[in-house]
This record gives C-alpha cells, structure tokens and sequence, in this order.
C-alpha cells in the first residue's frame, strides 16, 4: 500500500519533447514536498540546462473527495467541508456555499447580515493575500516580509476568533444569514485594523515595490496575455493583471457590493509584477470596502425568519412548541431543496469560486461541483514558464497564488 | 550535597551522558519543513512573529528530510500522498520523531471517506498527537514542549532497540 510506484518514460512521452527521450534535455521532479510549490504540487520539469522547457503539472496529492463528502450531507452539514477546500478563504468558501444554497431553496437574508458577510469576506481577502505576500517573498528570499505579513493576519484572525470562536475554520455564515450576531467588541477590533493597516501596506510596499533586488526577480518574468488568460479560463487577480477588467464583485453584484465605492485594479503588462501590483492595490481597495461596509452596518436581525430552513433563536423554542418541532426537524432530517439546478459565484482572492448545486427534492444535495479558481489558473502555468529559468520558476508559480486545497478538493 | 558544592567554582557540573544527549537533542530539534493542508498555515503562524517557535530552538525549517529531526504532518493525508509521507520518513536521520498535527493526521478528521488515511500512524509511528482543526499555533507548541518531555525521558537502551 505505501510503495510508489515507477514509472517508465514511455508512459508519458507525449508530454516532453523529443530531445527528452535521446537524453538531451533533463527531466527534473519539483515536488511534491518542496518549499515553494505552496502545498503539495509536484511539477514534472523538462530542463535544457537551467531553462525550462516543459513543464508538466501533477496534481493529487491533496485529493480529499470533498464533493462527494457534501453529497453525504444534510444542507447545513455540508456547510463545514467549504472551509477546508481553500482554506486561506475560509469565509468566502462559505459565502460561495450559502449563496448558492439560498439561491437554491429561494431565501431571503437581512440587510445586516448581507453588511457582515461583505465586512468578513473583505477581511478574509486581505489575510489571504497577505500570506500570499509573505510566502511569496519568502521563496525570493525576502523573509521578513513573511514576518510582517503574518503579524497583521494574526490580527485578522483575532477578529474571526471574536464573531465566530475559530480562527480559521470559521462556518460562521449559515444558509439565511450568519450565526449569531457580532459581539459589541467587533467593531472596535475592525476600526484599528482599518487604522493601522494603511500604514503597514506603505511599509510593505516600501520594502518591495522599488526594490531592485525585487524587481530584478519580478519584471518581465511568465508574462500572460490575455488572449490565453481568457482561453485557459483564468480568473481574479492574475486576470486583471494581463488587461481584462472582471470581478464578479463589479460585473454581477451579490451581497450589496454595488452599494460600495472601489475600483478594481486592472494593469496590462501581464508579468509577474504586475500581479503582484493588482494584489497590493486590491489590499487597500477591500479596507476601503470593509470601511464603507461598517459605516453602514444597519442593526436588525442577522437570520432570515424563514422557520423552515433557518432555526428558530434559542429562547423561542421553551416558549413555543412550533419553534421546538422546527428545530427538531431542521436538525434531524434537514430542510428539504426543490429539484433544480444552480450555479452561483463569488470572486474569492484567487478568482472566480462557483458551485454547481443540485438538488433531488430531499434534504441532501444530489451533486456539488466546485469551479474552484486554482484549478484553472494552474493549468495556465505550463503555458507562461517556458524558456524561463528554473529560479524563475518559483517566482512565476507563486505569483499566480495557488492553494493546493483548492484545485485538489 | 557534597561535591557539588566543591565544585561549584570551578564551573563543573556533573550529570549522565543521558541527560546531557537528551537535553542537546530538545534543544536543537529542526522540524521539516512539510505542509500539507490547512494546518500548515497554522504551523506558519507558529513560526511567525506573534508565536514565534524560535523560541524553542526551533526556527529553522529544514526542507530536506535529510537535514531534520521532527517531522510535523500538518494535515490530512491522501492515499497519493502516503507513500510519499513515508519515503520522506524514511529519508530522515535517526533519532526522528512525529507529531500528528491536527485532526485529520490524528484520525481522519471530517473526513472519512476513500480518499484520507484515517489517521497518519496508518503509515509512520506517531509521537505525540495535537488535536484541533486546525490546533491553534499554542497547541502547536505544547505538543512540541510533550515531544521535549518525551526525549528527555528516553534511555540509549530504548533508542537501540527503536532503531534496530
């Protein structure tokens, strides 16, 4: 059970050149444990001495048959298995999920949870890229870049621990709203998130962005076009890096983002710096958005009163005897969804994160697809790293932000 | 207490080679630098500043299996990812240790299903198991100060019959 197995040349010759098979060209494996492939990506390397010639993706290593874990599920238990699919998006897998559940079972959400999920989700995007910009900079050997980063994500992450009582794995949204209201501490802890943040994305870009060092591994490097951007269906910051202006945040608002004030930050050149620009410029558009979101975070309920799939406050169900038979069998058997078939997306900070839900009449659901955006912006990196050095290699991988979890599931 | 005090000036203290083995090793002990899921952004934020493993003597990552005495399997294991985990054990130098980090490399987790060796020790033997999903990075570190107590208990007797 645990030999590997090996492999000849002949099973994939298809793959690598011609030179590979007279021995000319070198074939490499990067991976599966490697510092920089961000998890645990193996990447099949043809090498003409340090210049890559193909490049050939292996993914699997990470597969946790999460779809068909959620088809096991009741609605709301297959809520847990979202967070660990990307899981430095935590709250937008969430999102993702109870939207598409809500868009499903056709449910109202109030108006401050709607607040609160914008507020949560945009917190999520800046952590996530923060760790981004700290293992990033740690595979050019910048290393305190990681220190920096991770120093504010903590206080991110504090914040979830506030509303939700975990700091990664949340489930803090529920279909119909979110699960509790926020603590009266909340937005204390994101006013001096918003305070100080500004201040230490001057820092960041104060150590990188016109760093010559930096910009000697960055400039020019796996340049996209957006002619195979678009072809190989790449989404989110490292689409907006090669010339196409699309987020679904602008494009098709859900959740009251058209009610905000931001821009989305669109560049040309297509290299590696540039998304990596996009990916600064997008920190400070999400506080502006986290911003405006808390000045007009209404009070009023954060649970739709749809007592056949939300479950009814605690302290109804003593007093009521409808409320106790709507728990017992909202926790039981489940709230049952119509025969159909949606798909519903969010952008999450890799790019377009969708669900194809269908539901059979019961309470389980029929079939969950995930279009996870990694998948697809992975599948662009054999195209963009050819002719580039192997060093170069890691820079290229890590600018177009993979999380194994997320193309693996 | 009477040589000690003797001897007390002229900087000598006596102990078992044992001891002296045993504290070496906890204080020096390189993790591999080994991130599967995610528990191994939790086992980041331990290394980073607010946790800050360093403290332990146990800033620096080794990449190479080669080069480390702990592994930590920071996630959950696939039945790709199996055989792969354990040529990497393999590969690591005697004396090495193993903590499960998280439920899923303890028992599987929320994940039972074809794809998720149900617990790590499935393939390798397991020191010390830190439980959470994922463990805060203080779980972390407590389950590596109980991998410390651990080898500071352990006699050569037990290491030459371990690694026969």
């Amino acid at each position: 059970m645990t030999q590997i197995e090996e492999v000849g040349l002949e099973k994939f010759k298809h793959l690598v050149s011609e030179r590979a098979l007279t021995g000319e060209t070198m074939l490499l494996n990067m991976g599966p444990q490697h510092p920089s492939t961000h998890g645990v990506l193996r990447l099949l390397l043809e090498l003409d001495g340090e210049i890559v010639v193909n490049c050939i993706p292996d993914i699997g290593y990470l597969h946790t048959g999460i779809e068909k874990n959620m088809e096991a599920k009741t609605y709301q238990k297959a809520e847990v298995m979202t967070d660990r699919l990307d899981y430095m998006n935590t709250m937008g897998n969430n999102l993702a999920y109870v939207m598409a559940v809500e868009k499903l079972v056709d449910l109202d959400v109030p108006v401050r949870a709607q607040g609160l999920r914008v507020i949560l989700t945009e917190l999520q995007r800046i952590a996530s890229h923060l760790v981004w910009l700290g293992t990033s900079g740690l595979d050019l050997a910048a290393m305190s870049m990681f220190l920096y980063c991770f120093r504010e994500r903590e206080q991110i992450l504090d914040i979830f621990e506030l509303v939700s009582g975990q700091r990664m794995m949340t489930t803090y949204f529920r279909p119909g709203g979110v699960w509790r209201d926020v603590p009266v501490e909340f937005e204390k802890a994101v006013r001096d998130f918003i305070k100080i943040f500004p201040k230490r994305i001057d820092e960041y870009e104060a150590l990188l962005t016109k760093n010559p060092l930096f910009l000697d591994r960055m400039l020019g490097l796996g340049i996209l076009d957006s002619a195979t951007a678009l072809s190989y269906g790449v989404t989110g910051p490292t689409l907006r890096a090669s010339g196409v202006d699309w987020d679904l945040r602008k494009v098709r608002p859900y959740c009251g983002y058209e009610q905000y004030d931001f821009n989305v930050p669109v560049l040309t050149e297509g290299d590696t710096y540039a998304r990596y620009l996009v990916r600064i410029q997008e920190l400070r558009e999400s506080l502006k958005i986290v911003e405006q979101a808390l000045n007009k975070l209404p009070l009023g309920p954060v649970r739709s009163d749809n007592r056949k799939f939300v479950p009814p406050p605690r302290s109804e169900i003593g007093v009521s005897m409808e409320s106790l038979i709507h728990h017992f069998k909202l926790w039981t058997e489940g709230f049952p969804a119509p025969k159909a078939s949606i798909y519903s997306a969010v952008e999450s900070p890799r790019g377009e994160l969708a669900l194809m839900l269908e539901g059979d009449g019961g309470p389980k659901p029929l079939r969950v697809h995930l279009r996870t955006p990694s998948f697809d912006n992975l599948g662009v990196l054999p195209q963009i790293v050819k002719g580039h050095l192997v060093a170069d290699l890691v820079a290229i991988l890590a600018s177009i932000d993979i999380v194994l979890g997320d193309i693996d599931r | 207490m009477g040589v000690e005090q003797k001897l007390g000036n002229m900087g000598v203290v006596t102990t078992t080679l044992e001891g002296v083995v045993n504290w070496s090793r906890t204080n020096a002990m390189w993790p591999m630098l080994f991130g599967l899921a995610c528990c191994a952004i939790e086992m980041m934020s331990a290394q980073s500043s607010s946790y800050d493993m360093s403290r332990f003597g146990m800033e620096l990552m080794r990449a190479s299996p080669r080069q480390s005495d702990l592994m930590i399997v920071a996630g959950r294991v696939s039945k790709k990812m199996g055989p792969v985990l354990r040529r990497l054990y393999d590969q690591m130098p005697e004396p090495k240790w193993v903590i499960a980090m998280g439920d899923c490399a303890s028992c599987g987790g929320v994940f039972n299903n074809y794809a998720i060796y149900q617990g790590v020790d499935e393939i390798v033997p397991v020191d010390v198991y830190v439980a959470g999903c994922p463990p805060r990075p203080e779980a972390l570190i407590h389950g590596v100060m109980t991998i410390h107590e651990k080898v500071k208990g352990e006699s050569f007797k037990q290491y030459a019959e371990k690694y026969k």
